[in-house]
């Protein structure tokens, strides 16, 4: 459904950010994007909706060339969110952001005050409606730019790191409603460096490092690649690192152990007899 | 009087109906190294901000109660008399960038506090040089990426040499290599004895440098006290705070009547308290 063949791009011709990225992503699929900091991510993301063309390559969506769609026909089927909230809140209530939205893509007032209320209580928004989003702290801010792009329902959803600013409880709340939304057909896009969110719900990983993925495919595989870590600077997640002290002193614990529960029976065998 | 003092403080906005600080006491000692948590909108920001006086002297309200810094009330000094004290970097960097490059930026603030220019420039190359910014010397700030503009913010706010680094989420925007280089940088500003108000949601990175974890939670302190007691609390739970995976192993194996001898911060921490366990009674 999303190809991209080859795509270049420097900001302001001097500065490059990818350096000849080729993916596709089918319709439906749920995927994350890591890799450290000015790796090219956000880079790619506005590549999707085409806030940014590529200077050489192409992006494809449903095997149509981009480049003959505007930005505002894009982003009727492509949702992104801003990694900074303030980049994108611009109204003085939070219910008004979210209907803004909607109200421009033509649905009747029904369906506009119905996928609002929706989404606000989706992400534990609905006591804060009428607040300004200016008052809100950083995480309220960045959940009220989350649900003016949710409550569209895109086909896409391309976000750029949803889960900051969140604690684990807003985190899984988000979660849930990603992972409903991609049940539902729709394709989930993230850029993250949080990896225990990759881990838990994005089946697959694209890994980048100065503007050239260098790993794409199923997550576990990918990030339980040291080589890949290194390069891209992602964190092993902490019941990866007791595996691996494990496994170093115990050889048959496998190094590639991600979830508590494996942890927790491995040490509950390995104390057997104490 | 400790260094940071709240007595009974209250606080809410203009234009809010609910305080976002509701009767906090607390008192921060020189050289503690003190972890902020709790679920967003709980009022983390604004004691961040309380304690470096822009709250109430920049954004106004409702006031209850006393704070001071360093002896000094926050009520009656200006955030300027203050910034000498308290440095603060908050959660989005672009916010507190001004100038035009990476150089400019760190002297900004020791300009302004009309420090020797022979000082501003040891300064400067050294923190040039600590947070790893020498390829970014001539890039404008607005040029980089969020986790490159942290570590000029954090060089700005080093570079005044502040008794207390109040960080509001630093790391947020940061790739994990570089949050980690970020939170070393803290905790060895704060081995050479300054004093450190960190906030954060992921307790897996930060607990294991902390002395200290204070909760909140609808603008009140809920819990208060070393991270390893703390995190065993059900008020973790209550309040929806992600705990470090390694402390939940913890608890999942005392559930099951096998006993650590000490709370694990992290995976590396686990490992070599297990093996002791499992090496003294083996011999």
């Amino acid at each position: 459904m999303i190809q991209l063949d080859d795509v270049h791009y420097a900001y302001d011709g001097l500065y490059p950010a990818l350096r000849g990225v080729s993916l596709e992503i089918d319709e439906g699929e749920s995927i994350a994007i890591m890799g450290s900091n000015g790796a090219g991510k956000t880079t790619l993301l506005k590549h999707l909706n085409g806030l940014l063309r590529p200077q050489k390559g192409h992006v494809f969506l449903d095997g149509e060339d981009t480049s003959k769609y505007s930005v505002a026909q894009l982003s009727r089927q492509i949702g992104l969110v801003w990694q900074n909230p303030d980049h994108q809140l611009f109204l003085d209530s939070v219910e008004k952001e979210i209907v803004f939205g909607l109200k421009n893509l033509g649905y009747d007032e029904e369906e506009v005050s119905d996928r609002c209320d929706r989404t606000l209580e989706r992400l534990g928004l609905t006591h804060l409606s009428h607040r300004s989003p200016f008052s809100l702290s950083g995480g309220e801010r960045k959940r009220v730019a989350l649900a003016s792009v949710l409550a569209i329902e895109p086909r896409i959803l391309a976000l750029d790191e949803p889960t900051i600013g969140q604690d684990a409880r807003q985190k899984e709340r988000l979660a849930k409603m990603l992972d409903q939304m991609n049940e539902e057909g729709r394709t989930v896009i993230v850029v993250t460096h949080d990896i225990e969110f990759v881990i838990e719900h994005f089946p697959r990983t694209l890994a980048m490092s100065e503007g050239i993925i260098v790993a794409d495919g199923k997550t576990e595989a990918v990030l339980s690649n040291p080589t890949i870590v290194e390069r891209c600077s992602l964190a092993v997640p902490q019941m990866t690192i007791v595996a691996q002290g494990l496994h170093q002193l115990h050889p048959e614990v496998s190094p590639r152990l991600t979830q508590v529960n494996e942890i927790e029976s491995e040490l509950i065998r390995l104390a057997g007899g104490i | 009087m400790a260094l940071i003092e709240f007595n009974d403080f209250s606080f809410k906005y203009v234009g809010s109906d609910s305080l976002a600080l509701k009767k906090v006491n607390l008192s921060v000692e020189a050289g503690e190294y003190v972890v902020v948590s709790g679920p967003s909108g709980c009022g983390k920001t604004t004691l961040c901000r309380a304690i470096n006086g822009l709250v109430p002297q920049f954004h106004r309200g409702y006031i209850a109660g006393n704070v001071f810094v360093d002896s000094k009330s926050t009520r009656e000094n200006s955030v300027a008399d203050m910034a000498g004290i308290t440095g603060l970097v908050f959660q989005n960097p672009s916010n507190q960038l001004v100038t035009l490059n990476v150089e400019k930026e760190i002297a900004f603030g020791p300009e302004n506090l009309g420090v020797d220019p022979a000082e501003i420039r040891k300064r400067v190359e050294h923190l040039i040089h600590l947070l790893g910014l020498e390829h970014l010397r001539e890039k404008h700030p607005h040029e980089m990426s969020g986790g490159e503009q942290q570590r000029v913010a954090m060089a700005a706010t080093l570079a005044l040499r502040p008794k207390i680094l109040v960080a509001d989420e630093p790391t947020s925007n940061l790739d994990p290599q570089s949050a980690e280089m970020i939170l070393e940088l803290i905790a060895e500003q704060n081995r050479e004895g300054m004093t450190v108000v960190l906030v954060e949601h992921r307790l897996d990175v930060v607990a294991k440098d902390a002395s200290r974890l204070i909760l909140m939670n609808e603008g009140s302190v809920v819990a208060d006290g070393p991270p390893e007691d703390v995190l065993l609390m059900d008020i973790c739970q209550d309040i929806g705070i992600g705990i470090p995976k390694a402390v939940e192993v913890f608890k999942r194996l005392r559930s099951k009547d096998l006993h650590l001898p000490e709370v694990p911060m992290t995976g590396e921490d686990l490992v070599r308290i297990f093996r002791e366990v499992v090496e003294h009674d083996s011999a």
